[in-house]
């Protein structure tokens, strides 16, 4: 049984097509990088395979059933660059974790003692145990990406999906994430990172799949890493104007 | 004490307590979701019911309750059809609201119009005696609502993807809150008036947020500084002589400004901490 399916799946914003005709299919184990420059729908791809996006056209299936009757969410995860809400309210990093566990299922009784615990073992396992009680906002830009994996890995996904991971991470920072992945993908768990670039992650990824959108297939290419030179020079394009807009590197971790 | 010795002063230190402990526990979602002047924006619908009861001849409390509600459904209808024009569509209703409060007042027969600054500013003496119950039945139902669908509202309010992600039904949670919002108002409406009854729920949120490094605390703290400024409001306004509402938000401020100062060295401390 795949993972994902996506069929012929096509997304308009406006009557502009954002997704045309993206034929994927994931299986258990794979680690996908999704390529591609600003606005070539790889976003817009993830969002819609998550069911955040409705489709023009086209079918997607998650673990063997259809989106629209998918209720089994406990065995996906998604990592965000950052939680909008902890900065406007201050959020415990544990409030931040533990929040991976709520669901509608869980609403009747409070939360159960497995879940803290299996947060608490998330939380350890990215190295922020003893940061805990502290404001999710007062730790460093890296460290709040340990956090938000471990909240993800709370209610011990099948797939992962994540938004960027590696953007603006330090050396330092970034070797850390690398181990950690490398542990996930050796876990056993499908991992889906959409990036601009494969620095830090090159060695882990096991399938490529760039997107740029214009013509009748959005795909450009699907196979293993690296990328043909024809492919990767257009996203790479892309990669040295965003340097210029996105700022430095957040977070020099000093832990 | 011997204001206590007034029936009148005893419902609005009920009324008044109620509304100082369960503002904030609302105005935390709303500030998390930066949605800080929607309570606003329901106070401004609210009185559209009030003038309606007004010119109908109904009771305020139900009135402006219903028109409330209205009001917080299409609020979330109108932020989720358009997610630019949004901010102006909301603005058009929010006038549109004061606007029709005023006018159903103008044209109830009798004193109506000038009994309208009591829903506006608030009163102490307009709470009923009938109202103190249906302000008690109604916190008991949002205290519930909050305590099954609270942690799922979290969730929402720390990022909508994520949470819709984990199964949880984020449009529903978005209007539930705006509901639980427009009933907070009219609890609040009698004691703080409409035009300020948002601010019970959003200035001891921000005055807390300031020392506090989880949400918990932060709701814990807030409801403490909601209750206490809204109740020494209220005793305050029965020896001065001037209208509860204005001085609950003042003295709501007041502890506002009282815990930036105390935040200073705090956050200076914190910060040295982590580095």
């Amino acid at each position: 049984m795949s993972i994902v399916t996506v069929a012929r799946a096509c997304v308009e914003f406006d009557g502009e097509h954002v997704l045309e005709n993206v034929d994927l299919t994931i299986e258990q184990g794979e680690f996908i990088a999704l390529l591609g420059p600003n606005g070539s729908g790889k976003t817009t791809l993830v969002r819609a395979i998550l069911g955040l996006q409705p489709l023009e056209h086209g079918k997607i299936a998650l673990f063997g059933t259809p989106l629209a009757r998918f209720r089994d969410w406990s065995r996906i995860a998604l990592v965000p660059q950052r939680l909008p809400g902890a900065t406007s309210i201050p959020v415990s990093v544990w409030e931040a974790v533990l929040s991976g566990s709520i669901t509608p299922k869980g609403r009747w009784r409070p939360l159960p003692r497995s879940a803290r615990d299996a947060a608490q073992q998330a939380l350890e396992s990215v190295g922020l145990w003893s940061r805990r009680h502290d404001r999710l906002d007062a730790l460093s830009g890296g460290q709040q990406r340990r956090v938000l994996i471990a909240r993800a890995l709370c209610t011990e996904p099948d797939l992962l999906v994540m938004d960027e991971p590696t953007a603006g991470l330090d050396a330092q920072n970034l070797q850390a994430l690398t181990a950690l992945l490398a542990d996930l993908h050796h876990r056993g768990i499908t991992i889906i990172v959409v990036t601009h670039e494969l620095t830090g992650i090159n060695d882990l990824v096991t399938r490529a799949v760039v997107l740029r959108n214009d013509h009748h297939e959005s795909v450009k290419y699907d196979g293993p890493p690296p990328v043909p030179e024809h492919f990767a020079e257009e996203t790479h394009h892309h990669d040295d104007i965003d340097v210029h807009d996105v700022p430095p590197p957040v977070g020099l971790d000093p832990a | 004490m011997s204001i206590l010795s007034f029936d009148f002063m005893q419902r609005a230190l009920i009324a008044a307590a109620l509304v100082g402990i369960l503002a904030p526990l609302i105005g935390i979602f709303l500030v998390q979701r930066r949605l800080a002047l929607l309570g606003d924006g329901m106070g401004h619908v609210a009185l559209t019911g009030v003038g309606l009861a007004f010119l109908l001849g109904t009771a305020p409390i139900p009135t402006a309750m219903v028109t409330a509600c209205l009001g917080a459904f299409l609020i979330e209808f109108i932020r989720y059809r358009s997610r630019t024009a949004g901010d102006v569509a909301l603005a058009l209703l929010f006038y549109g609201g004061i606007a029709g409060g005023v006018m159903f007042a103008s044209l109830a027969p009798g004193k109506a119009s000038s009994s309208l600054n009591a829903y506006l500013f608030g009163s102490l003496s307009t709470v009923a005696s009938g109202d103190v119950i249906a302000l008690l039945a109604l916190c008991v139902v949002v205290v519930a609502l909050l305590a099954i669908f609270g942690r799922e509202m979290f969730a929402m309010s720390l990022d909508a993807d994520l949470a819709a992600v984990q199964g949880i039904r984020v449009r529903v949670m978005s209007t539930l809150l705006a509901v639980l919002a427009a009933v907070v108002v009219v609890v609040g409406m009698r004691v703080v008036g409409l035009l300020l009854v948002s601010a019970i729920m959003i200035v001891p949120v921000a005055a807390a947020q300031q020392v506090t490094r989880s949400f918990r605390a932060t709701a814990a703290v807030a409801v403490v500084l909601g209750l206490f400024a809204s109740v020494s409001g209220l005793v305050t306004s029965f020896y001065v002589e001037v209208p509860p509402g204005p001085t609950i938000v003042l003295e709501a401020l007041a502890l506002f400004a009282i815990l930036a100062v105390i935040a200073v060295p705090l956050r200076r401390r914190r910060r040295r901490e982590v580095t």
